[in-house]
């Protein structure tokens, strides 16, 4: 499961940055990755779209979210917790 | 050139039905942010809103009327019957053939878009009332304005998202300055606090849950409103021929595209705005007092419009006040502009200049006087009026005292 979740985020993630899903690395920033503020909200759409789960993200500020998207690592491991709340 | 005077004012929004209780709002402070009544909220994660409470269209209007008539378009004639009144100004003959109607609004008639796709996407009905287009095309206010008070001369509709209502009465002070027109009905109404309306914006994620904090450090967003107001712009031989009472002077106006985003705020391209509204009005920074702010409540609004600010003024941006009064009516969007400049003829005539309320705590970028939560009387004598829109289009006009 965890798996999959991990896969299908990096796969969106290398949509939005126009990028082959193997030149997206999990310490990789999205700012790495070329993703700007409209890119970022759309990613997170695509995830709410993907998993069936509300993100709670607000783009007047990303850092104070309580979704972490520091890095690749970080939305893979806060979306896992998302679905999984989901599931509980 | 002429010189163009503001000889009527009129709005309903949610501080008040009236410019009187409008202007009460502002001198206390008071929020008229609250809880959205509309169909299907509980399907919205946005549920505040600057929403027009108690009001009822058919106190204003008839059956024929409420048929065709948008709430935005009922928002804009309610204004346009009180400025008209104030006006005094009757419209016929030779008047009525060189007055006209500029009006900006963004989303036009979406209360009607929005039932109707209801009607025929969600409970399937394959019919809608023979009046839809006529009902929310943008233009139908201006249109109603210029039915209702006979005004034939240039007409039109200005929709460049939330600089709308400043766009629309930059091209009617134009029009007037230039000798086109002698009098024109202006400014802005937006009804956007719909299901879809909504919704839509809260795709974006920009959009506050809780309060309208322009420049806090603790700001989360902006809070839509809805309304209008409607301002008579008059050439001022014309006004003071027949004795009318000038509110103001419409001294200066500047337009700029930033020309590189589709969201994000320029600095350059909100100084160049405010640089040219000085530059039309011959004024130099020093002169400028109060500035009432586009002061959305985004963090990025904020503070790229207090360092364009800065850039422009130089030492003087410290001198000069600056509030958002959205903080209490919302962001109209398309007709922000005009129940903002409410503000800036309330701070020449009066004195008092509206506060920015909800600020809590400061905010390094944001630096300048943002008249914290409560009013203050200030000899004003002239103001600036900022508007940034969603794809880069600004638009400031400068007022004068008269």
């Amino acid at each position: 499961m965890s798996d999959s979740v991990k896969d299908k985020v990096i796969q969106i993630i290398a949509e939005q940055a126009v990028l082959e899903v193997s030149d997206v690395k999990m310490d990789s920033s999205l700012e790495d990755l070329g993703i700007d503020s409209l890119g970022l909200v759309e990613s997170i759409f695509a995830i709410e779209e993907a998993f069936d789960i509300q993100v709670p993200f607000n783009a007047n500020d990303p850092s104070e979210s309580e979704f972490d998207i520091s890095s690749v690592a970080a939305i893979v491991k806060a979306v896992e917790q998302l679905v999984a709340d989901q599931k509980a | 050139m002429k010189r163009v005077v503001i000889t009527g004012q009129g709005t309903i929004n949610a501080l008040g039905h009236s410019v009187p209780d409008t202007l009460a709002a502002f001198r206390e402070g008071r929020c008229g942010i609250g809880p959205l009544e509309i169909r299907d909220v509980d399907r919205l994660s946005i549920k505040i809103g600057g929403q027009v409470h108690g009001y009822e269209p058919e106190a204003h209007f008839n059956r024929q009327q409420i048929a065709l008539y948008d709430r935005f378009t009922q928002f804009t004639l309610l204004a346009a019957r009180q400025a008209l009144a104030q006006s005094g100004l009757d419209f016929c003959g030779e008047l009525s053939m060189e007055s006209g109607v500029a009006l900006g609004t963004s989303g036009g008639g979406m209360n009607t878009l929005d039932e109707n796709y209801r009607s025929v996407y969600e409970d399937g009905k394959n019919r809608v009332h023979p009046f839809v287009v006529p009902k929310l095309m943008n233009n139908a206010a201006a249109s109603h304005v210029s039915m209702t008070f006979n005004l034939k001369g240039p007409s039109f509709t200005v929709a460049t998202a939330c600089s709308s209502s400043n766009h629309a009465m930059g091209q009617a002070f134009h029009m007037i300055r230039s000798g086109m027109c002698r009098v024109m009905i202006t400014g802005g109404s937006e009804s956007m606090l719909c299901f879809g309306g909504i919704k839509a914006w809260e795709g974006l994620r920009v959009m506050s849950r809780d309060a309208c904090r322009p420049f806090s450090a603790n700001r989360n967003g902006m809070v839509q409103g809805e309304g209008a107001a409607i301002f008579v712009f008059e050439e001022y031989e014309h006004a003071r021929a027949r004795g009318a009472d000038i509110l103001a002077e419409v001294v200066g106006f500047a337009m700029t595209a930033d020309a590189s985003d589709i969201v994000m705020p320029s600095r350059q391209g909100a100084a160049r705005a405010i640089e040219g509204a000085l530059r039309d009005a011959r004024l130099a920074p020093e002169d400028i007092d109060y500035i009432n702010a586009h002061g959305t409540g985004t963090a990025a609004n904020d503070k790229t419009e207090c360092a364009a600010v800065a850039d422009v003024f130089g030492p003087h941006a410290d001198q000069l006040m600056i509030s958002s009064t959205k903080s209490m009516h919302g962001h109209l969007i398309g007709g922000t502009g005009a129940v903002e400049l409410l503000a800036c003829i309330m701070a020449l005539r009066d004195g008092i200049v509206a506060p920015t309320i909800g600020y809590e705590e400061p905010d390094p970028e944001c630096t300048l006087d943002v008249v914290p939560n409560t009013a203050r009387e200030a000899d004003v004598n002239v103001v600036l009026s900022n508007a940034f829109a969603f794809g880069g289009l600004n638009a400031v006009l400068a007022l004068r005292k008269v």
